[in-house]
């Protein structure tokens, strides 16, 4: 048995269906490359990414509820709640606009984590409500209206600036957010606590392991990813915005079972949803350089039947994989 | 800890009729007008369409699941009607083309339950996440058909669902009732209604008892797609008017909130018709009082959100 | 010297039935000791007080000279008990290295677990207990034989003062508990105890120092080893005098007079996509077939293949009277077989349903007419059947869960015996009962089988098998591998059947 330190399989997550997206990946890019003159330059790549980076922070966060076998539907409130937050912090800078949002989707996290640890309400009546909530939040806070951040300060530089003029803000900080999710849920004690909850949350107790902890900082971790994801939506789009977050959780799931992330817990990884939530951004992506090109003609409302639809076929290559797995069960 | 669990199993049982004798009580001290036929008009009218949903919403949750696709479907069956009877066809027959716009859309809204009975049952996914599907593309679907235009129309036989009277009442009021005691029958004295609280209880019992589990879900989930379809003909009828992008806006978590309020369990096993009716009404009332008072919607969402927290919590201390 | 673990005068209660009532234990220190008692006499609850999962009622825990009050499994650990519980409690979604290590994997340099450490300490630990398999893979993938050694290798791995082993010899083979016996021989020498509950009789008198017997919630007798012997162990725990014991048999199974009559239904080499592999079996008119085997042999997916509650892959399934055998649980009933589950909790009773409404489930077909149900049909039929088993309930609407287990049982029972079952499916028919409903339900059975039900018998209580069935076939591994019959079978026989892999003939 090889001692191979760096085990090349769990990375990919061993496992048939994550494959499929990986392949899925780069036919889609490809594609692209082939087919639209300007799929393949750096203005679409560093903007695509800028874009999506939002989503992959949410897909992560997603993950790791998700593994656990619970579920964040409040994701898309949290980031607008935070979008609305940064962008009234965003006069005094970057220095406390970022931290806040990201604290102010951090506590909308703790609400969540209390409603489901403490008062034993499933989670997804208890994400349900806390969707309804921050939404209400972010209402009343913004008045019903999109606040315009002030543009003075150094806060846009996240959203639209580059480090070392190269690299967009957003991507570095979306990486360095991945890697720690990775080192958190491959080479942590905690990490492999919240795997073995969504494996089994009876049997864990009786093994000793911190369950409540460990839950609640899956939805501590997703709110913070929310949070900040609504700091890079205000600073990319220059306003904090009541309104957005609206099908985004669909998304963060979506992305986060297309990977073979099972539903109802105990298995995942973070690379794959990074490349789940990569299809789907490269979906839509590659759907609007067709719409310019004139061969179809999709209004802005066939988005959300597209999420639905690739949500659709993702449960479906899931249920199968689900299905043989069942079939290898012990017996009693 | 004897005290607090008699006092939380008092709450549970006597909490929903405290809470709608309270906000009464509230309401006519407070709200100007509030004893006022007009008012009682008004609330009966809006109540009706959670009401019928909330119905809904009760039996699948009854089953141990959810259905988050209401207010999609409710948005897509109230575009059709409008479609239809506007059409060609429509304009040139109009009693067939009336039928059918109220028949279609309900047929469309059955097929939507079918999916997500089929999504639930025969593929196994979790409720939350079949019905999320239509959750969120169900209105996409409503706005593609009327490329997201509003439809304004004039047909006064059709407004009836909406405006008409009897004994002075809205239409829809004592259309809600009726439905309540058909769904109030049918889960206490038929085999149906058995079957259904059975599989809710324990599905692998019922299973082996002989329940036909997959016909009864797929079942409860058409049942309830097709209230939600009458309610958002309701709605269009109301406004003589189809707005895709509203129409049952969030209706998905006032219909949860009635039926848990009104003593749903969400484990299932339980489906407490007439406690729906009565959540719809303190749902109702609790919108109606805020608004009432010039308190903005936005609050009405934190308080609706705390409301459904605290039913939740409540019943589940209950569960120990 | 103090004992290390003294339990006293503790009480437990669920929802109206009592499961301890001052039940008490004390164990030496680097003393193996022996709990036994009947399914439902209340083992497991006394040992999931002492680890935490539950809260006692009333009583002292004194561990290690120290009162012992832990609020979890977690604390207990940490205070020095480990344990191994009788359901498998690890995930099988997680590897076995994680499943051993989950809690106190080893670290490397930043404080991040180290893979290839861990890797390899699982294996060593492993290798102790002679095997060697693919640590990486998830738990799930090996038998329930390896799975139930590492939940046992996690346990001892754990450097504990005391510990707990509930059933560990379940699904495990003659060689495997040959090395759970040496595992436990070493944890002895080094000064640790362990408490030890089993089914096995004879296990107690080759590893215990001690053995304590429980009957009905409490304690009834605490002798050393060789101050007894079986017998009187089966007296203490089954309430009856020894001779009695020794005379009129163990159960109320036995002294069937019924002449057998024809096939009810023959299974031959009938598979499932549900691990069961080959499965030949035949039932007749008044007879009890037993089955016997491990813990993962297979038997509740021969009786749910029979049921018609999981798809054949392969083999016929022929019954009396049918041209074609069930493919659903409702055709089962509809063809008069019945089916009482293992774990009524799981598939049983719905809770929140009445007495009656349980009672009459299976048999709402016959009690409707166009969707309406005969409610004044339904009450006669109830109250009859609450009658004639004897079912204590305060009226027949009832919430079933407010019920004792035994009556539980007895309603469940009545809902199989309501649709005039041919044959009836008893998947441990008395676990988790009192012993007196024990008795009742043994006697109802009898009675049934008198009068021409074909029964097919599950049971993990040996003397059920051996006083009550006419043959008993052998399960291992989803495959019936042997078969015995009446008169002649006796405890001894029934076990090295099962124990051991080669064919016994009769």
């Amino acid at each position: 048995m090889d001692e191979r330190s760096f085990d090349l399989r769990a990375l990919l997550h061993g496992n048939g269906q994550s494959i499929g997206v990986w392949l899925a990946l780069v036919g889609l890019i490809l594609f692209g490359v082939l087919r639209y003159e300007n799929f393949g330059g750096a203005y679409n790549i560093a903007s695509f990414l800028n874009y999506n980076a939002m989503f992959i922070l949410i897909a992560v966060g997603m993950c790791l509820v998700i593994i656990t076998g619970g579920i964040d539907l409040s994701v898309g409130s949290v980031a607008a709640f935070s979008s609305v937050c940064a962008a009234y912090l965003s006069p005094y800078g970057l220095q406390v606009a970022l931290p806040g949002g990201v604290l102010a989707g951090m506590a909308l996290g703790a609400v969540n984590a209390f409603i489901i640890i403490v008062l034993r309400v499933p989670p997804f009546i208890a994400t349900l409500a806390t969707l309804l909530g921050a939404k209400g939040g972010s209402l009343v806070l913004s008045g019903a209206e999109t606040i315009a951040v002030d543009w003075s300060s150094n806060f846009t530089r996240l959203g639209m600036g580059k480090a070392f003029d190269l690299v967009p803000w957003s991507i570095l900080i979306v990486l360095v957010v991945v890697v720690i999710a990775w080192i958190v849920l491959e080479r942590t004690s905690l990490g492999r606590t919240l795997l073995a909850i969504g494996g089994g949350e009876e049997a864990s107790r009786l093994m000793g392991l911190k369950v409540g902890r460990a839950k609640a900082f899956a939805y501590l971790f997703s709110g913070g990813c929310a949070g900040l994801a609504g700091v890079f939506l205000a600073s990319g789009f220059g306003a904090g915005q009541p309104l957005e977050g609206v099908g985004w959780e669909l998304s963060a799931i979506a992305s986060v079972v297309v990977g073979g992330t099972l539903l109802t817990g105990g298995l995942g990884s973070i690379t794959v949803t990074v490349a789940g939530a990569l299809l789907l951004g490269l979906v839509f992506n590659i759907l609007n350089f067709e719409n310019g090109r004139g061969t179809i003609s999709l209004s802005a409302y066939w988005q959300q039947v597209i999420r639905g639809a690739f949500l659709f076929l993702v449960i479906l290559l899931q249920m199968r994989v689900a299905r043989r797995r069942m079939d290898r069960e012990a017996p009693t | 800890m004897m005290q607090a669990q008699s006092l939380r199993a008092w709450l549970v049982r006597y909490g929903m009729l405290i809470a709608l004798a309270a906000l009464l009580l509230v309401n006519v001290l407070v709200t100007p007008n509030f004893l006022q036929m007009q008012t009682l008009f008004v609330n009966i009218s809006q109540v009706a369409t959670i009401a019928i949903v909330a119905i809904g919403m009760t039996l699948v949750i009854a089953t141990g699941g959810i259905d988050l696709s209401v207010g999609a479907v409710m948005a897509l069956a109230g575009a059709i009607a409008p479609l239809v009877f506007t059409s060609a066809f429509g304009i040139a027959n109009p009693t067939l083309g009336l039928l059918a716009a109220i028949v279609l859309p309900l047929l469309v809204a059955m097929a939507c339950g079918l999916f997500n009975g089929l999504m639930i049952s025969v593929l196994r996914v979790q409720p939350i996440i079949a019905t999320l599907i239509l959750f969120i593309s169900g209105r996409g679907i409503a706005q593609v058909l009327t490329n997201g235009n509003l439809q304004t129309f004039s047909n006064p036989a059709f407004s009836y669902l909406g405006t008409g009277r009897v004994l002075g009442l809205p239409f829809q009021g004592w259309l809600a009732l009726a439905l309540a005691l058909l769904a109030f029958w049918l889960v206490t004295r038929t085999i149906h209604g058995r079957h259904l609280l059975a599989l809710g209880g324990n599905e692998r019992a019922a299973e082996l008892s002989g329940v036909p589990v997959r016909r009864v879900k797929i079942g409860v989930y058409m049942i309830c797609a097709f209230l939600a379809g009458i309610a958002g003909l309701i709605v269009v009828a109301i406004n003589s008017a189809s707005d895709a992008a509203r129409n049952g806006n969030l209706m998905e978590l006032d219909a949860i909130a009635a039926a848990v309020v009104g003593g749903a369990l969400l484990q299932g096993g339980r489906a407490p018709v007439f406690g729906a009716l009565i959540g719809a009404v303190i749902i109702q009332l609790v919108k109606y009082t805020l608004l009432a008072n010039g308190i903005e919607d936005e609050v009405a969402l934190i308080a609706k959100a705390a409301i459904i927290v605290a039913a939740v919590a409540l019943q589940q201390g209950r569960r120990e | 010297m103090a004992p290390l673990l003294s339990m006293q005068g503790i009480d437990k209660a669920f929802a109206g039935s009592v499961a301890l009532d001052k039940a008490a234990l004390i164990v030496g220190a680097g003393e193996v000791h022996g709990l036994i008692g009947q399914n439902g006499a209340g083992k497991s609850t006394l040992i999931k007080i002492l680890t935490g999962v539950y809260e006692r009622d009333a009583g002292e825990v004194t561990f290690e000279e120290q009162s012992l009050r832990v609020a979890s499994p977690r604390e207990a650990q940490a205070r020095g008990l480990s344990t191994i519980y009788q359901e498998l409690t690890l995930v099988p979604l997680r590897s076995v290295t994680e499943n051993v290590t989950m809690g106190y994997e080893p670290r490397s340099r930043f404080g991040l677990i180290d893979w290839p450490k861990a890797h390899r300490r699982t294996r060593e630990i492993l290798t102790g207990f002679g095997i060697d398999i693919d640590v990486r893979a998830p738990l799930g993938e090996h038998s329930t034989a390896i799975q139930q050694l590492v939940a046992i290798a996690r346990a001892v791995s754990l450097e504990a003062r005391l510990v707990i082993m509930d059933e560990p010899t379940s699904s495990l083979d003659e060689r495997e508990v040959s090395v759970l016996f040496s595992v436990i021989e070493r944890l002895r020498a080094s000064g640790t105890s362990v408490l030890y509950v089993s089914h096995f009789l004879d296990e107690f008198f080759r590893i215990c120092d001690r053995v304590t017997v429980m009957r009905d919630g409490r304690d009834v007798a605490d002798h050393a080893i060789v101050d007894t012997r079986k017998s009187a162990l089966i007296a203490d725990m089954l309430g009856r005098d020894i001779d009695e014991v020794e005379s009129a048999g163990m159960t109320e199974l036995g002294g069937g007079t019924a002449s057998v009559g024809e096939l009810v239904f023959e299974a031959k080499a009938v598979a499932t996509n549900r691990r069961l592999r080959h499965l030949d079996i035949a039932v007749r008119r008044g007879e009890i077939v037993g089955l016997g085997g491990l813990l993962g042999s297979g038997r509740t997916e021969a009786a749910r293949a029979v049921f018609g509650a999981d798809e054949l892959s392969s083999g016929s399934l022929h019954f009396m009277n049918q041209a074609a055998p069930p493919k659903t649980p409702a055709d089962a009933i509809a063809a008069g077989i019945g089916f009482l589950t293992e774990d009524r909790k799981a598939e049983g009773i719905i809770p929140d349903m009445s007495v009656r409404e349980n009672l009459t489930l299976a048999l709402l077909p016959a009690l409707t007419r166009n969707g309406r149900i005969h409610r004044g049909e339904e009450r006669e039929l109830v109250d009859r059947f609450i009658r004639s088993l004897g079912i204590k309930a305060s009226h027949r609407d009832q919430p079933i869960r407010e019920l004792s287990g035994g009556n539980q049982q007895k309603v469940l029972l009545a809902r199989w015996l309501a649709i005039h079952p041919k044959l009836l499916i008893l998947d441990e028919p008395t676990r988790g009962v009192d012993v007196g409903a024990k008795f009742e339900i043994q006697s109802i059975i009898r009675e049934h089988v008198e009068s021409g039900v074909g029964v097919l018998l599950i049971s993990s209580e040996f003397e059920e098998l051996v006083e009550g069935a006419d043959h008993i076939v052998v399960m291992q591994d989803g495959v019936s591998v042997s078969r015995m019959s009446n008169p002649g079978i006796t405890e001894e026989r029934l076990v090295s059947a099962i124990a051991h892999s080669a064919q016994v003939s009769e």
